[in-house]
């Protein structure tokens, strides 16, 4: 969830605040989370990362409000002499491309800091895949020497001092012991060179995405120009992520300026053209369900932050979420307003339809509960030393990286069964219980696990035996009209002799007997357990 | 007593049947009309009309002595002489447990109070047993003189030989010489109980209420080696009520009826005599009905609405590639969720992807986009497609219904409710484990007003009347809607249904052409634990078999 703070006096040089005014917001797409006499919060959405400072969003909301409509204009001027960035493309696969930019003039203060870093943060975190897809550095232009060079050297060729250390270290150095170094090693680990950013001296600014240099230093208020680089591995998402923070700086006063980006081939950054789509009316109409003429349709447009011309939209070029018109129509929508649109369901006729399967589920536990049984339902996940407490006769399905005691899937219902019971100790007995789900075996099929439908009956008290869970199976499936017969076998988890396995039509569907004591103890009970386990698929085949 | 008399009644005579019978302070006088002649089966209506008498003018007394039991029979009268418990079981030959219960009964009629005492008892220990049946060793000692100390030795222990031989001889019982003999005193020492094994015979006796002489008794036998013990006991005492003073001397019928045996019938005993009257305030042990776990019943709820609504359901299982689960879904290949800290994902199992046809469409649709969209704009890994997951939404099977659905079969419903995964530690709002629900309306004039509509339609149906919609965002549909009802009670908006359209980059793999799909689905588990007031996600699963008993039905 990311949750941006807009400075109340900032918001009311829009609007006065207000019920309604909270209730707009909402209605815009960023959900109030909280207020006081400063500020206040919303959630904006992962779609939206150029509202990921306030400056952003007050930039939309003004266009929501009608206060001001279309296409925000940001001046962008050319570049200055040695307004340059050259890429090596030695960087291919270690980090190749960069978008940068210069802005000048900026009137920064702490809370602005506080917001360029917050922006910066956020981006990292979700657009930037926590700076491994993007990273973003801002560093004061006054102690830099242009043009700049972005290249790739061996790790130990680079010998900087990193931001708040006191001495020179060199690359392997910084990664391995300054503390966020130490943090995204893993973004730079293995690489035979490391990229850096180098001005026409020779200083290294930075070595992303990792840490900028001491002596370039921090921005702080007294900051007016500064240079501001995008690198990462998807040029399209870096020129975006440069637009949504020069327009921010633009915003606190700066004047941006492009830089000459030299590929081999040339580019100039930012560049801010607006993002063309098509829009057909018909197509807007048909997926709201309104009869909005060209005008109107224009009108929304305009109130969103876009341009229209002959059934194009212009959406604003900091803009990351426009991958198709469906994108554009949502905007028209939500400038027509959520709470306008009068719900209405169409008249189509489609009969409701129970799976088969659950239908029979149902029947089966209306004759266990009519049996006195009580229905539990215990986790599809069980614990590493559950599986060596008693004998398994199947392979037990592992998951990576668990972050809890459950590690593996499944196998069967008794092994959660015998963990309720264990849990049940200080109440009543006796303590009858059954279980239908799902159990996972390893086998052929389009993800090599076999799952099964299963149910299990557990009768446990001072008196239990054999005949009582005979009666129980014997009780169901007779009711289900289903014929069947027992065999003598073995388990090692079954006291020998008290054991056996039922058949259906010749096949084997199901185990039933008495728990062996050993496996009792191993599950810290101390009452006899009778236990039945069912593949309820065989039975769904039979029915 | 019953008698016949003729009445005169306004010149004319009747037969009446009369019983007069004394109640508390007063004479009750009932009679029976019979009239005009005396029927001919008069002794049978005379016996009749008697148990008509005897069981409508019981007194209060007559009740209570007709329910006792036959354990309280035995052991109230006794009340006269006795009054703690232990002696109660000793002297009627009954286990003490059997006894605490019937004296519970007895209280519970309120014939009786109970009290708990603790004694200090001095009782008999395993020497003094011993002693009481072969005698003290100085009367065993006194009983093989004349002798010499070897031959003592054989039938005494040195310990008893030397408290015998400084016992007798303070006692002047004995000489000694050549051979040990027996005095005049002595001989009469032996003929006597002494005052030890008296005092042996008495035990138990409480310490507190020992005789002056018994104290020093009991201060000599402490020094011996294991002849008595100290023990605190705790016993019951009892005491009669005024009302159980009055009854206790009551003469206890010996005829009532416990249970109607077949002897019973057959003779037709039950026509005189009276059944033992139950206290139908006794305790009762509760007996517990089979159940359905509370979450089998809420998803029948949810179902419910479904199927009223038209809905078919889906089913699939819950182990899934990547493929249907993230990428027909169009879940971009580097996206937060599909990562291990996020998603559960299987070792050591592989798993397959369908049709080449309809792989190679997902694939474009990710890498250049369709239908003019951009796409992800990157390179599109079919083995990242293969990993093989538990499904971290209903979703998946939405994925799979769409790639099978004919579109013959168009416009359809379908709804699925089932068990989701996420990797995720467990707190009271969070678990790895949770329900979730999804609808999905395949109709080529679906549109957006639709949706708020169903979404209307359903708040409803799960008791909500008020709904507000506001826009939100999720990867695969647009425009996507959050659906906030109103709760009453807590006078406030929760946030429960998710919903959108699925983008063209779904559905155009999945269906072949942009059919507008309506999809949405309340969060399950929280409305779950509204309705059943469960404030801890985790009681979901904790299987606690007494309030899966005793919780009550939602209805």
């Amino acid at each position: 969830m990311t949750i941006i703070s807009i400075p109340r006096k900032e918001l009311e040089k829009l609007a006065k605040y207000s019920d309604e005014l909270v209730e707009k917001i909402n209605l815009f797409g960023t959900p109030v989370e909280s207020f006081n006499e400063n500020n206040i919060e919303v959630e904006v959405l992962p779609n939206r990362p150029d509202m990921f400072s306030s400056q952003g969003f007050l930039r939309s909301f003004k266009n929501y409000l009608g206060i001001k409509k279309g296409l925000t204009n940001y001046e962008i001027k050319k570049p200055e002499h040695n307004y340059k960035v050259k890429i090596s493309n030695e960087l291919k696969n270690i980090r190749p491309f960069t978008s940068c930019a210069i802005v000048k003039d900026l009137k920064l203060d702490d809370e602005r800091i506080k917001q360029i870093i917050d922006l910066q943060e956020k981006l990292h975190s979700t657009l930037g895949r926590n700076r491994r897809k993007m990273a973003i550095g801002i560093y004061p232009l006054e102690k830099i020497i242009l043009p700049i060079t972005f290249e790739a050297r061996n790790p130990k060729d680079i010998n900087f001092i990193p931001l708040d250390e006191n001495k020179p270290m060199n690359g392997l150095e910084i990664i391995e012991k300054n503390p966020t170094g130490r943090e995204y090693a893993h973004l730079l680990k293995g690489l035979e060179k490391f990229p850096v950013f180098v001005d026409a001296n020779n200083k290294i600014l930075s070595m992303p995405p990792i840490i900028n240099s001491n002596e370039t230093g921090k921005v702080v208020g007294e900051t007016k120009d500064v240079f501001v680089e995008c690198s990462g591995f998807d040029f399209n998402l870096l020129k975006k992520t440069l637009n949504i923070i020069i327009t921010t700086l633009a915003d606190m006063n700066g004047k941006v300026y492009q830089m000459e980006l030299d590929y081999g081939k040339k580019e100039l950054t930012p560049n801010l053209t607006p993002q063309e789509i098509n829009i057909s009316i018909k197509n807007v109409n048909k997926l709201i369900g309104l009869n909005l003429n060209e005008k109107e349709i224009e009108e929304l447009l305009l109130k969103m932050g876009y341009n229209y011309k002959n059934n194009k939209a212009f959406a604003p070029a900091w803009r990351t979420d426009i991958l198709h018109e469906v994108d554009v129509i949502e905007d028209i929508a939500i400038a027509y307003g959520y709470d306008k649109l009068i719900p209405e369901i169409p008249e189509v006729s489609t009969i409701g339809e129970e799976s088969r399967e659950e239908k029979i589920k149902s029947k089966i536990i209306e004759s266990l509960i009519g049996l006195g049984l009580i229905e539990v339902l215990s986790y599809h996940l069980i614990k590493e030393d559950e599986t060596k407490m008693l004998k398994l006769y199947e392979d037990v399905i592992e998951l990576l990286d668990s972050k809890t005691d459950y590690k593996l899937l499944r196998p069967n219902l008794l092994i959660p069964g015998l963990r309720i019971l264990f849990e049940n100790k200080h109440n009543e007995y006796p303590q009858n219980i059954f279980e239908i789900g799902t159990i996972f075996k390893k086998g052929d099929s389009e993800t090599g696990v076999i799952e099964q439908t299963s149910l299990s009956v557990i009768l446990c008290d001072a008196k239990i035996n054999f005949t009582q869970i005979m009666q129980i199976l014997d009780s169901l499936l007779t009711s289900l009209g289903i014929g069947y017969s027992i065999k003598e076998d073995e388990d090692d988890n079954f006291i020998p002799g008290r054991f056996g396995k039922i058949l259906v039509n010749d096949k084997e569907i199901a185990k039933i007997g008495e728990i062996h004591p050993k496996i009792l103890k191993n599950f810290n009970l101390e009452l006899p357990v009778s236990f039945l386990e069912l593949n309820l698929d065989e039975i769904f085949k039979v029915l | 007593m019953v008698y016949l008399k003729k009445v005169n009644i306004k010149g004319h005579e009747y037969w009446y049947l009369f019983h007069t019978v004394r109640s508390d302070d007063k004479f009750l006088k009932k009679s029976k009309y019979l009239g005009k002649n005396l029927p001919k089966d008069i002794e049978k209506i005379k016996l009749e009309f008697l148990n008509e008498i005897t069981n409508t003018k019981k007194t209060r007394e007559e009740k209570i002595i007709e329910s006792l039991t036959s354990l309280e029979r035995k052991i109230f009268p006794i009340l006269k002489q006795e009054n703690e418990l232990n002696r109660i079981s000793n002297v009627l030959k009954l286990q003490p447990i059997e006894v605490l219960r019937t004296l519970g009964w007895l209280e519970n009629k309120n014939l009786i109070t109970t009290s708990k005492e603790e004694n200090e008892l001095i009782e008999i220990d395993k020497n003094g047993e011993t002693y009481l049946r072969k005698g003290l060793p100085e009367k065993q000692f006194l009983n093989l003189l004349p002798s010499n100390l070897e031959n003592l030795k054989k039938y005494l222990s040195q310990d008893e030989i030397n408290i015998s031989i400084g016992k007798l001889k303070k006692q002047n019982a004995i000489n000694f010489g050549k051979e040990i003999t027996i005095t005049e005193k002595g001989k009469k020492i032996l003929k006597e109980k002494s005052k030890e094994e008296l005092f042996l015979r008495k035990l138990p006796l409480n310490i507190n209420k020992l005789s002056n002489e018994d104290k020093i008794i009991y201060e000599e036998l402490k020094k011996r080696r294991d002849l008595i013990k100290d023990d605190i006991k705790k016993t019951i005492k009892v005491n009669l009520t005024q009302l159980g003073e009055q009854l206790v001397n009551h003469k206890l019928k010996n005829n009532l009826v416990e249970s109607l045996t077949p002897e019973i019938f057959k003779n037709e005993k039950w026509k005189t005599k009276t059944f033992r009257r139950y206290d139908l305030q006794a305790q009762l042990p509760k007996i517990y009905q089979g159940r359905k776990h509370f979450v089998t019943e809420a998803i029948e709820k949810g179902k419910k609405i479904w199927l009223e609504m038209g809905f078919k359901e889906m089913t699939g299982n819950k182990t899934v590639t990547s493929f249907w689960n993230f990428d027909a879904l169009f879940t971009a290949q580097d996206h937060p969720v599909r990562e291990l800290q996020d998603t559960f994902f299987m070792k050591d199992v592989k798993g397959r992807l369908p049709s080449k046809e309809l792989v190679e469409r997902v694939k474009k649709a990710h890498e250049n986009g369709v239908d003019n969209s951009l796409g992800w704009r990157y390179k599109w890994n079919e083995e990242t497609a293969k990993k093989v997951l538990i499904r971290t939404h209903t979703t998946c099977l939405s994925s799979q219904t769409l790639a099978k659905l004919k579109k013959e079969n168009i416009p359809a419903k379908f709804f699925s409710i089932g068990k989701c995964f996420r990797n995720e530690t467990v707190d009271w709002k969070h678990g790895f484990e949770f329900n979730q629900t999804e609808g999905i309306v395949v109709d080529p004039n679906a549109n957006l007003r639709n949706l708020i509509g169903y979404l209307k339609e359903f708040a409803k149906k799960m008791g909500y009347d008020k709904i507000k919609v506001q826009p939100s965002y999720f990867p695969y549909t647009e425009p996507s809607v959050e659906g906030y009802v109103w709760n009453e009670q807590k006078k406030q908006w929760m946030e429960v249904l998710a919903a959108g359209i699925f983008r063209p980059e779904v559905t155009i793999p999945l269906l072949g052409t942009n059919i507008p799909v309506l999809a949405w689905g309340p969060g399950f588990d929280r409305l779950m634990m509204a309705a059943y007031e469960i404030l801890d996600l985790r009681e979901v699963y904790a299987n606690d078999l007494k309030k899966l008993r005793t919780r009550k039905n939602w209805i």
